[in-house]
C-alpha cells in the first residue's frame, strides 16, 4: 500500500486529495468527499447503486480505483443541482412519478439516466430499458423509474427542436 | 480498501513488462471487473498488482493500409461497439461485446481482460475465434503473434509466460472481408448474466448469393475453453442454401462440441442449444447477405 496524491475534478469542482492506492473511488467519494448519493449495495458491480459519471460514461464506483480517475471528470447526484441547491428535472420526474420507494437505488438510476437524457439521440423504450441493466431495484418494479426517465427525454427532446 | 498487498501503475508496456519480471506474483490487472471482485471476494486477498489501465496506448481500434483491424486490448466493451470501423469491417464483434453484463460494466470491462482471463464463456472470445483473430504477446524479448486458438490452453489458462502482457488483437482482411456473422448468446436474463452458450457464425455466400462460400463455427461454454468446429464448417461449404444444409449444419455440430454439465445447465441441455443455435446463427448471418 501506499499513499498517492489524486487530481481530479468532481462536479466541476478541481481536487486533491491524499489516498490510499488501494481504496475504491466509490469510498474516496463517499468519505473523504462526503457524497453520499454513492451508494454501496453489492460491492462488486452488480447492483448499479454506486454509479457515477467518469468523463460521461457510466462506472460502477465500488470496483473502479480511486487512483485511475487522475485528470478525470467524475460526476455524481450531488452535481446535478443548480447553484441555489434546486433539484434537478430528472429528479423531480423521479418525484412526480414515484420512482422512488427506499430510494437506495435512486441515485445510481438517475446517474444512469443521464447519458440518455443528455445525448442528442433518440432511444426507445427497449434502448432506455437497455441502458437501465445495470442498475438493481428490489421495490419499484422499473416501471415508474422508465417512465420518468422518457418523460423528460421527450422534454429535452422537444426543447432541443424548438 | 481494497486488500491488496502493493499495487504498482505501469506507465509503458515496458515499464509494465519490468515490474512483472521483478514481481515474481503479480497478476496484471486491466479494467479489474473481475480481479477486483476476487479480491473483495478473498480469493485473492493480498495479491499484488500491477495495473495497465493507464497505458492508453494499449487503447483504441485502428486499421492499417492492408486492411488489418488492430484492437487494443484496454479497449472497453463499449467502445468496441460504438467504434466505426468495427460497425463497418466487423460488426459482430461490437454486437457480441454489446452483450456482455450491463451498461457499466461494458465501460470498464477490457476486451483484453476477457480474452486473458481464459474463461470459455467470454463474449468476445468465440467470436474472435471465428474471426481467426491473433494474439500480440510482448515480453521481455519483444513481440510474437499467435492464433487465438494456440492462446488458450485450459480453462482460465493462457499462453502468457512471467513478464509477458498481450498488447494487441489483430483481425487481417481476408477475415473479414465479404463476410456477415451473428452471435447468439442464451443466458437466463437479458443483462448481467453469463453466457449458458455463446455460438458464432461467419460466413460468405456465392455470387449468386445461393450457395455458402465458406463459413466458420464457434462457441463459448461447449468446452473447456472457446472451440471452433471444422468438420461442420467443412460440411456445408459449397452446400446449396436449403433445410437440408442447416439441418446437416446442426446435426453435425453437436457431434463436435464437448460440453459438460454445469449448475447453470445440463449437458442435454447444452447438446440441443448447440443444435439449435448453430442453425438459427447460420440463418441470421446469411440474412444480413441481403443489406450489404
Amino acid at each position: 500500500m501506499a499513499d498517492i496524491i489524486l487530481n481530479f475534478t468532481v462536479n466541476d469542482e478541481p481536487r486533491h486529495l491524499l489516498i490510499d492506492d488501494r481504496d475504491s473511488l466509490a469510498n474516496v467519494l463517499r468519505n473523504q468527499l462526503h457524497l453520499t448519493s454513492v451508494k454501496k449495495g453489492c460491492e462488486v458491480g452488480e447492483c448499479g447503486a454506486c454509479t457515477v459519471l467518469i468523463n460521461g460514461e457510466t462506472f460502477d464506483s465500488c470496483i473502479y480505483l480511486a487512483m485511475w480517475a487522475e485528470g478525470k471528470e467524475i460526476r455524481t447526484l450531488e452535481g446535478l443541482m443548480d447553484e441555489n441547491g434546486n433539484i434537478s428535472d430528472i429528479q423531480q420526474a423521479f418525484i412526480d412519478e414515484a420512482a422512488v420507494q427506499c430510494g437506495f437505488c435512486t441515485p445510481g438510476f438517475i446517474m444512469s439516466a443521464m447519458p440518455i437524457i443528455e445525448s442528442d439521440e433518440e432511444y426507445t423504450r427497449e434502448e432506455i430499458k437497455k441502458r437501465l441493466a445495470g442498475n438493481l431495484c428490489r421495490c419499484t418494479g422499473y416501471e415508474n423509474i422508465i417512465n420518468a426517465i422518457e418523460k423528460v427525454k421527450k422534454i429535452r427532446m422537444e426543447k432541443q427542436n424548438i | 480498501m481494497y486488500d491488496i498487498e502493493r499495487i504498482y501503475q505501469a506507465s509503458s508496456v515496458d515499464d509494465a513488462v519490468k515490474h512483472l519480471l521483478e514481481d515474481e506474483s503479480a497478476l496484471v490487472i486491466a479494467g479489474g471487473s473481475d480481479i477486483l471482485v476476487k479480491i473483495h471476494s478473498g480469493k485473492l486477498a493480498g495479491c499484488s498488482l500491477v495495473s495497465i489501465y493507464g497505458i492508453d496506448e494499449l487503447r483504441g481500434v485502428s486499421i492499417n493500409g492492408d486492411g488489418r483491424i488492430k484492437i487494443g486490448p484496454l479497449t472497453s466493451f463499449s467502445h468496441i461497439t460504438n467504434d466505426e470501423i468495427i460497425k463497418k469491417y466487423v460488426p459482430v464483434l461490437g454486437e457480441a461485446v454489446d452483450q456482455v453484463g450491463g451498461p457499466q460494466i461494458r465501460n470498464i470491462g477490457t476486451i483484453g481482460g476477457n480474452v486473458c482471463n481464459g474463461v470459455t464463456s467470454a463474449d468476445s472470445a468465440s467470436t474472435l475465434f471465428a474471426l481467426n483473430a491473433k494474439i500480440e504477446i510482448t515480453g521481455e524479448k519483444g513481440k510474437k503473434i499467435i492464433p487465438i486458438s494456440d492462446f488458450y490452453l485450459g480453462p482460465g489458462k493462457v499462453d502468457l509466460k512471467k513478464g509477458e502482457i498481450l498488447t494487441a488483437i489483430y483481425i487481417d482482411k481476408e477475415d473479414y472481408e465479404g463476410y456477415t456473422g451473428c452471435y447468439i448468446k442464451y443466458a437466463m436474463r437479458n443483462a448481467m448474466d453469463i453466457a449458458t452458450i455463446g455460438c458464432v457464425v461467419i460466413c460468405k455466400l456465392d455470387n449468386n448469393k445461393s450457395c455458402i462460400e465458406d463459413v466458420r463455427l464457434a462457441y463459448g461454454v461447449a468446452g473447456p475453453i472457446p472451440m471452433r468446429c471444422p468438420k461442420t464448417e467443412e460440411s456445408i461449404k459449397g452446400m446449396k442454401i436449403s433445410d437440408t444444409m442447416f439441418e446437416k449444419f446442426g446435426s453435425m455440430a453437436v457431434t463436435e462440441v464437448k460440453p459438460r454439465d454445469s449448475w447453470r445447465a445440463s449437458k442435454v441441455l447444452r447438446l440441443q442449444l448447440a443444435k439449435e443455435l448453430s442453425k438459427r446463427a447460420l440463418k441470421q448471418a446469411i440474412d444480413k447477405w441481403e443489406v450489404i
